[in-house]
């Protein structure tokens, strides 16, 4: 099973994308503070799962102790990058990010692989293929190889997780995009936004997307969906790839600046993260792009978030939604980009609507990207543990704030038997107008 | 150790629960002690009791090393398997047995979370008090084998005075119960204070009986800072002479300040020398007598600011600055050694003077905060391990440290025990005659010295 690529054969590139860690990795002091959040390690009770495992496995790589095995790759990808333990430590290390970029220096000693070795010769040649034709390139081999044939034809969407058993979304007949002209005009518009769909609303929760531009719609604002957007890269990213992701987010970052937005609106935390915290990241050392990209960082914000501290919504317009609701934090919102009060708020604004507080509302549901595809027993497990807290708030309605999270919360309460809806905060806010109008 | 060994292990536990990955080995060399590590030659998970005599068995009868561990959370390296061997990993046996109302009695499996415990137990209005900084990470068996303490050791005691009886496997395999749940005992030698602390150095624990008490209906938090760090350690002794036992006396030294006011800006003075943290708990009523005493010692001692919380939010602001002692000089630099050397209370202005004048002489970065209500100090060393000549000055500071510890009567450790990190100034604190009979003991106990060898008493 091990691979046979040793640190010896990791080129001088590999190397050096590793050894700029070494400061990073020698700040975490082995307390073990990680221990205590981390939703993998509760599930494995194997160091090799804990933030401080982990870490130290890039120390051991690093030292020449350990090789850049399949294993080590494996501990890598045992990581839902829920950022509990970065928040959790006492030294301030970014421990999720280091995972991430341990698991890029696999991706990249992998880069020796037959298949990937194909995948970087066409993203060589990248101006000879049309978009559609990367996306299969990218995604095809790297994160479906092991899902069968009749996947084959859904091979161009990176979602996470298709498990036989397991139960996630139809794909919507007509994707978002295509459901609505390009720019969606109101009479006198107070401001023009950009909305960036993402895949998964795009493609699988239309219903969401379409919230989204009715709540915009009550509020006078214009939305436009650029056409040309696309996936924001992160399953790639996450995935280890990061030379695919800098390739998706500055097609991105040049389709949103040519328009010239007042503002960018997402309804999903890891979408608003990767425009505000990821994309800045990726191109902080490409002076040309840092400065585009920091622009449009500074005006994306999540859709709750936009609606309470921009729009400052009339409360008054709203009518009564009967439903007792609860909800989940996504990671990317809660530790991510930071953003738990506002979709409470917008929940609480909603006349007639009770809201229970779950019992640790941020913990991880335990979908974390592509961490299910390769791990759903795993995930499964953590996402059991959500399941029971939602249960035990007699919510009728669970909401969330990520598409990827709503699914793995239907599939939870599909595999509990359990008939709760999961649905996306905006959706609601979109029932509180309409039954404002029957007023 | 060889393959029919590994072999043989995986027939007792399953093949599951033997780890021999290179990197799994790697992930079980080290402990939360900056600069030991070593591998082992494979992880063994026991499901319970049983399977721990048979491992035992197997390891004494081939001489093979066993090192035990918990959650690894210690800082002296009692975990590291410094001769290869067998990590025994106990976090499997993690069921709490019993709670026994009618005695105030919990029995439970060693790999249980402190924390955990705590939880199942509150609902019922009792605590177990023993709280490292860890007890959210830390494993019952892991602070029972280093008689953890914590930040209410002034008034609640440490893990020692809560250990009733004892599970344990020794050796040779043979199980062994200790104590019970008896309040009064003397039948033999105290088996289960020796096994407690033992470090994992005599006995596997595998059960732990542990006493547990009332939890207090009231708490009352206050901070006072003083610049002169002497009015500091009077108000320490006037607080004690005026009879009471606060739950938390801490104090931090200027250098903590710093650094928290730096990272936290929890508006603290930055020419205080010291600043102390005082809570008081049990019957509301008497709770508020003895806050007013309290403040009483602290102002008669001149302190230069005095705070009383009104309630939680308030409670929660002056925790802060403590809290934020250890994060903050974490982050100062990569390598952190958290000491707990500990002096007589009346000695730790004078302790932590020597400590301040140790590190300028030095020219190391020590910050200072602890349990002045118990003398139990944590000079927290941060540097940077990868550097040779920094490494050198800060091993003479920890040795003159320890010295002036003990040449102020106090002792090595207080809470966080000797391990390998400590070892070498053992003989200085307790001369030749008790090293042999603590060796004697280990020899008795343990004669092929497979359990966590060269810990605690060193080479016998
Ligand atoms: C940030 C930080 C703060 C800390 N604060 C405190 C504090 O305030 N007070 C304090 O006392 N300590 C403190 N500690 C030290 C540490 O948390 C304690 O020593 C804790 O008791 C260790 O528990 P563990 O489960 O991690 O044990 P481990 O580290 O796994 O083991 C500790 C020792 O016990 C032995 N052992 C473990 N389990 C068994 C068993 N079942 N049978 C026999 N031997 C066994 C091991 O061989 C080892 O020698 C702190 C540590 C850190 C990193
Ligand atoms: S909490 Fe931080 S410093 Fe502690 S072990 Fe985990 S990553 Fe390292
Ligand atoms: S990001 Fe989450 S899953 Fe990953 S190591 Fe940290 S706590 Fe564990
Ligand atoms: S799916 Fe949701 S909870 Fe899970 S990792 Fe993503 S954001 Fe976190």
């Amino acid at each position: 099973m091990t691979e046979k690529i040793t640190a010896k054969d990791i080129n001088e590139q590999d190397k050096a994308l590793l050894s700029d860690l070494q400061d990073a990795l020698a700040n975490c002091m082995k307390c073990g503070n990680c221990m205590e959040v981390c939703p993998v390690y509760k599930e494995v009770g194997k160091e090799a799962a804990v933030a401080r495992g982990k870490l130290s496995l890039m120390e051991g790589v690093l030292k020449g102790s350990i090789p850049l095995s399949a294993a080590f790759d494996a501990a890598m990808s045992k990581c839902v990058s829920c950022k509990a333990c970065t928040a959790k430590c006492p030294c301030g290390v970014p421990a999720d990010e280091l995972i991430l970029r341990g698991r890029q220096a696999a991706v990249k000693a992998r880069g020796l692989h037959p298949i990937k070795k194909k995948v970087f010769a066409l993203l060589k040649n990248r101006h000879l293929f049309d978009f559609s034709l990367r996306m299969a390139g990218i995604f095809g081999p790297l994160s479906f190889k092991k899902i069968p044939g009749k996947m084959a034809a859904l091979a161009r969407f990176p979602m996470p997780g298709m498990d036989y058993k397991r139960v996630t979304a139809p794909f919507a007949s007509t994707p978002l995009r295509s459901q609505y002209p390009e720019v969606i005009k109101v009479d006198r518009p107070t401001m023009r936004v950009g909305f960036f769909t993402g895949c998964t609303i795009n493609y699988i929760y239309t219903d969401v997307g379409q919230s989204v531009i009715n709540v915009l719609k009550e509020n006078n604002i214009e939305v436009t969906m650029p056409s040309m957007q696309h996936c924001c890269g992160t399953p790639v990213y996450m995935s280890g790839d990061v030379d695919s992701a800098k390739i998706l987010a500055k097609h991105n970052i040049e389709t949103f600046d040519s328009y010239n937005f007042d503002y960018i609106v997402s309804a999903c935390g890891s979408c608003t993260e990767a425009f505000r915290i990821e994309f800045p990241h990726l191109f902080h050392d490409d002076p040309k792009m840092s400065a585009m990209t920091e622009k449009l960082a500074k005006k994306t914000y999540e859709i709750s978030e936009f609606l309470i501290d921009i729009v400052k919504i009339d409360k008054t317009k709203l009518g009564p939604v009967n439903a007792t609701v609860t909800m989940h934090d996504p990671c990317h919102m809660a530790r991510g980009i930071k953003v738990t009060k506002q979709p409470r708020e917008v929940l609480k604004s909603i006349p007639g609507l009770h809201f229970v507080e779950m019992k640790a509302p941020d913990r991880c549901c335990g979908s974390g990207g592509s961490f299910s595809l390769g791990n759903y027993e795993l995930s499964r497990k953590i996402n059991d543990k959500k399941i029971a807290d939602i249960a035990s708030t007699n919510a009728d309605t669970v909401v969330t704030s990520c598409g990827t999270c709503r699914m793995h919360l239907t599939d939870g309460l599909f595999q509990n038997n359990m008939n709760q809806d999961a649905l996306h905060v905006i959706q609601l806010l979109d029932r509180s107008y309409k039954a404002g109008h029957q007023k | 150790m060889e393959k029919h060994h590994i072999n043989a292990l995986k027939e007792i536990v399953g093949e599951e629960n033997v780890l021999t990955s290179v990197e799994d080995l790697y992930c079980y060399s080290y402990d939360a002690t900056p600069g030991h590590a070593h591998m082992p030659d494979a992880v063994v998970s026991p499901a319970n009791t049983a399977e721990t005599s048979k491992i035992l068995k197997l390891a004494n009868e081939n001489h093979i090393p066993v090192y035990t561990r918990g959650s690894g959370t210690n800082l002296s390296a009692g975990c590291v398997p410094t001769k290869g061997g067998i990590v025994l990993l106990m976090t499997r046996l993690n069921k709490i047995l019993e709670v026994d109302l009618e005695n105030l009695v919990a029995v439970a499996e060693p790999g249980v979370i402190v924390a955990d415990l705590n939880k199942e137990i509150a609902s019922l209005g009792l605590i177990y008090p023993p709280d490292p900084g860890t007890v959210a990470t830390a494993t019952l068996g892991g602070t029972v084998a280093e008689n953890a303490g914590g930040l209410r050791g002034l008034k609640y005691g440490v893990s020692k005075h809560y250990v009733m009886g004892l599970e344990v496997v020794l050796a040779n395999g043979d199980i062994m119960n200790t104590g019970g749940k008896n309040v009064k005992d003397v039948s033999g030698y105290d088996m289960t204070k020796l096994f407690t602390g033992s470090e994992g150095t005599l006995c596997v624990i595998t059960k732990i009986i542990s006493k547990l008490v009332p939890a207090p209906e009231a708490k009352k938090a206050m901070m006072a800072i003083f610049k002169d760090l002497d009015n500091a350690g009077k108000a320490v002794s006037a607080i004690i002479a005026a009879k009471i036992i606060p739950a938390t006396l801490e104090i931090m030294d200027n250098a903590t300040i710093r650094t928290v006011e730096d990272y936290a800006k929890v508006g603290l003075p930055l020419d205080a020398e010291a600043v102390l943290l005082i809570e008081v708990d049990g019957n509301p009523i008497v709770v508020e007598k003895e806050a007013e005493k309290v403040m009483e010692a602290l102002k008669a001692n001149h302190a230069d600011l005095v705070q009383i919380a009104k309630d939680d939010a308030e409670r929660d602001k002056l925790w802060a600055a403590r809290r934020a002692a250890l994060p903050a000089l974490a982050k100062l630099r990569p390598t952190t050694y958290v000491e707990d050397a500990t002096v007589p209370r009346n000695k730790v202005p004078d302790f932590l003077r020597e400590v301040s004048s140790i590190a300028k002489r030095h020219n190391v970065t020590i910050g200072t905060f602890g349990h002045a209500g118990d003398g139990n100090m944590h000079p927290t060393i941060v540097c940077d391990i990868r550097i040779p000549e920094e490494m050198e000055r800060v091993y003479q500071a920890m040795d003159e440290m320890f010295k002036a510890a003990i040449a102020l009567g106090g002792t090595l450790s207080g809470e966080h025990g000797i391990g390998l990190g400590k070892l070498p100034w053992m003989e200085q604190q307790h001369g030749l005659v008790t090293m042999n009979a603590m060796r004697s003991i280990k020899r008795a106990l343990d004669p092929n010295l497979i359990l966590n060898p060269g810990k605690l008493v060193g080479e016998c």
